[in-house]
């Protein structure tokens, strides 16, 4: 009998909701204080939404680096909703801060994972700047939210020997860990330092810009909690979304474009001395 | 399960992900051993494709070494993989963008190659050796000759020529091999330290470099343990060829490194202090002084001032060792030196492997010792010398091969 090929709406379908089946059971297993309560963590069983259509999508992330105050919500909001590693060595997202003081030509620079911020926080799990800067002449001060960039070429999924990692059609970079070997090229390969190796599944981790909540039509965990709009998110097929709009008032940049990864992470207010 | 993290040190501005470096010792073993097997094949080669008549004492042995390498040459990628149980993934779905999508179909074929070219080289020996052999001894031989008792004239010249094809294919195959692992390092953008269009390059020459080196010391070693004279001819001209591809390779190295210094890229301030600092004694006094300069010194002493006898054997071992030494320097420089540089450009990591652990300097020091277990094993199985042969068959002697190129 000659099979009946399926329309390839249902096949999209099929494959989403298997790669939402994945996002949302690791979701789940590692979930200790996630977002998603243990009811929606059930009803995602039909993740991505049966509406979503991935190529209705280009997904795009902005940081307002002027609006940043470092008090480091966003890394633990994103720990808590992915069920991250707590330590100071695994970030999907971290907050750098640069410091000018008085006389000096280069900026210091240090993140949540230093160990002086750490020891003022109190434990490793707890993301706090201390104020070692206090008695210090600071010429000028920033800080610099950071993220995967979900680069249109990324290095990451270009060297992936088996292409557990991959580009979705509304633009985010993701990993298959079911099929990741482990081999940690990917982290070799990115050039923002975005991956880590998870300790627990043996493969490679990253940002996933919160796909389980954005193809619900809801924000990444960061940039829901962020309490000054430092980070901005949305959909650049939308002229009208967040993330057009600050693309299109502002004059942004992206990370080292030299590298040709073309990131759809986009800022303003950063300095020459953000790599 | 608890996992034990092996962070590292640093000073600066690092990312957070960097402390836990990705690539171990593992990787640095790794590209040793694929140039171990790349060096190895090029001695076998000078023979049985080029004629070499100096080489043809170590010619069937030094295939076997390439042979007892490459069958471990996949264990310390597999013990690196967070999921070794997947590595076929790779093969069974290869994502061709990737630098490192064809290492399996590559190690595969060469696997493959090696294991027929040692058919062909030992098939003639095999075959008296079945019809001397009894019981499982005769079953085991009569097995690897594929149960073929022909020797006669005209099977001998097929047989030659096939090595000869399986050679020819061989050297292309071995260094393609090995200059692809170069490009894997070479290939990324990412890291400052390997990002170079001249790292293939490099790779290979320090392949063959430590091919004629390791085969220099098996030699002498072997020779001593079977009680046989060393062949000074031999030790002679794989000293002349060391030295002659360690002068390439110091050449191209150099130039990388001054490519590196005069280009002064973003970043320059660290890598300077970087190789002032903590690769000093690892490269600059191990890597290029010891390990490359000095066995050069030694080499020219010994074939420009025509010494030989004992002097030309330890001389030739001693600089045969230091340039062991220096390969495996340059690969860790390479490996773990390229991630001691953050990607920030603002921090430098240290890296110290654990003792013990899947990742560790004792489980590196095992795969290193793996393949001389099995070429011991080889070499019990297989006599790969001309002496052996004719103790044990005295018509082999008469068999023995005319170099290919001759015929």
């Amino acid at each position: 009998m000659k099979r009946k090929k399926a329309p390839p709406k249902t096949e999209r379908r099929a494959f989403l909701n298997m790669i939402g089946k994945t996002v949302v059971s690791a979701g789940a297993m590692l979930g200790a204080g996630s977002l998603l309560d243990k009811k929606e963590a059930a009803s995602a069983q039909s993740f991505p939404t049966a509406d979503y259509d991935w190529t209705k999508h280009r997904w795009a992330f902005g940081v307002d680096a002027t609006r940043c105050i470092g008090c480091l919500r966003c890394a633990e909001a994103c720990k808590a909703e992915n069920g991250t590693n707590p330590d100071a060595h695994h970030f999907r997202t971290w907050v750098e801060r640069y410091v000018y003081l008085e006389g000096e030509e280069r900026a210091r620079v240090d993140s949540q994972a230093d160990p002086q911020n750490i020891a003022a926080a109190g434990a490793e799990g707890v993301y706090r700047f201390d104020n070692r800067y206090k008695d210090e002449k600071v010429d000028k001060a920033f800080f610099v939210p950071k993220i995967c960039n979900h680069c249109t070429h990324p290095a990451c999924v270009q060297v992936c020997p088996t292409g557990a990692t991959y580009k979705t059609k509304d633009g985010v970079v993701l990993i298959d860990e079911k099929y990741c070997i482990g081999c940690e090229y990917c982290v070799q390969a990115c050039p923002y330092g975005a991956r880590f190796f998870n300790t627990e599944t043996q493969t490679s981790e990253k940002c996933t810009w919160c796909y389980h909540r954005i193809t619900k039509g809801l924000q990444p965990a960061c940039v829901e909690v962020c309490p000054v709009g430092a980070r901005i998110f949305g959909d650049r097929n939308d002229p009208a979304s967040p993330i057009s709009e600050f693309i299109r008032n502002n004059r942004v940049s992206v990370l080292k474009p030299e590298t040709g990864n073309a990131p759809n992470c986009f800022y303003i207010g950063i300095d020459k001395e953000v790599q | 399960m608890e996992h034990v993290l092996n962070v590292s040190p640093y000073t600066g501005y690092v990312f957070p992900n960097e402390t836990v470096f990705p690539w171990s010792v593992m990787i640095a073993v790794y590209p040793y051993m694929t140039g171990l097997v790349a060096g190895a094949f090029s001695v076998s080669s000078f023979y049985h494709v080029f004629g070499m008549q100096t080489y043809k004492p170590l010619a069937r042995f030094a295939l076997l070494t390439a042979l007892s390498f490459m069958i471990f040459v996949p264990l310390p990628l597999l013990l690196h993989l967070g999921h070794p149980e997947r590595a076929f993934n790779a093969m069974i779905t290869p994502h061709w963008t990737s630098a490192f999508a064809a290492f399996g179909y590559f190690a595969a074929f060469y696997v493959c190659l090696l294991v027929l070219e040692c058919f062909f080289v030992f098939r003639e020996d095999n075959v008296a050796r079945a019809k001397n052999a009894t019981g499982l001894g005769k079953l085991f031989y009569g097995a690897v000759t594929l149960w073929s008792d022909d020797v006669s004239q005209k099977a001998r010249t097929y047989d030659h020529k096939w090595l000869f094809v399986l050679a020819v294919i061989g050297v292309p195959a071995a260094h393609g091999l090995h200059g692809y692992v170069g490009f894997v390092f070479g290939s990324l953008k990412s890291r400052e330290w390997w990002g170079s269009d001249l790292m293939p390059v490099i790779f290979l020459f320090s392949a063959v470099v430590s091919g004629f080196a390791l085969l220099i010391v098996l030699h002498v070693v072997t020779s001593k343990f079977r009680k046989v004279p060393i062949n000074l001819d031999c030790v002679r001209g794989l000293a002349g060829s060391l030295w002659g591809f360690l002068m390439f390779g110091v050449l191209l190295e150099g130039v990388e490194y001054a490519n590196v210094i005069y280009k002064a890229r973003e970043g320059i301030e660290l890598i300077l202090v970087f190789v002032s600092g903590p690769l000093f004694v690892p490269y600059f006094v191990l890597q290029f002084g010891i390990g490359a300069f000095l066995p050069i010194g030694i080499l020219a002493f010994l074939i420009f001032g025509k010494v030989g006898g004992r002097t030309l054997v330890v001389g030739a071992v001693v600089s045969a060792l230091l340039v062991l030494m220096s390969v495996f320097m340059m690969r860790w420089n390479v490996v773990i030196g390229g991630q001691m540089i953050s990607k920030t450009l603002k921090g430098l990591l240290s890296y110290t492997p654990p003792l013990l652990g899947r990742e560790s300097l004792l489980a590196a020091v095992f795969v290193m010792a793996a393949p001389f277990g099995l070429l011991w094993v080889l070499t019990q199985l297989f006599p790969p010398w001309d002496d052996a042969d004719k103790q044990a068959m005295p018509k082999a002697a008469d068999n023995e091969k005319m170099p290919l190129l001759a015929e």
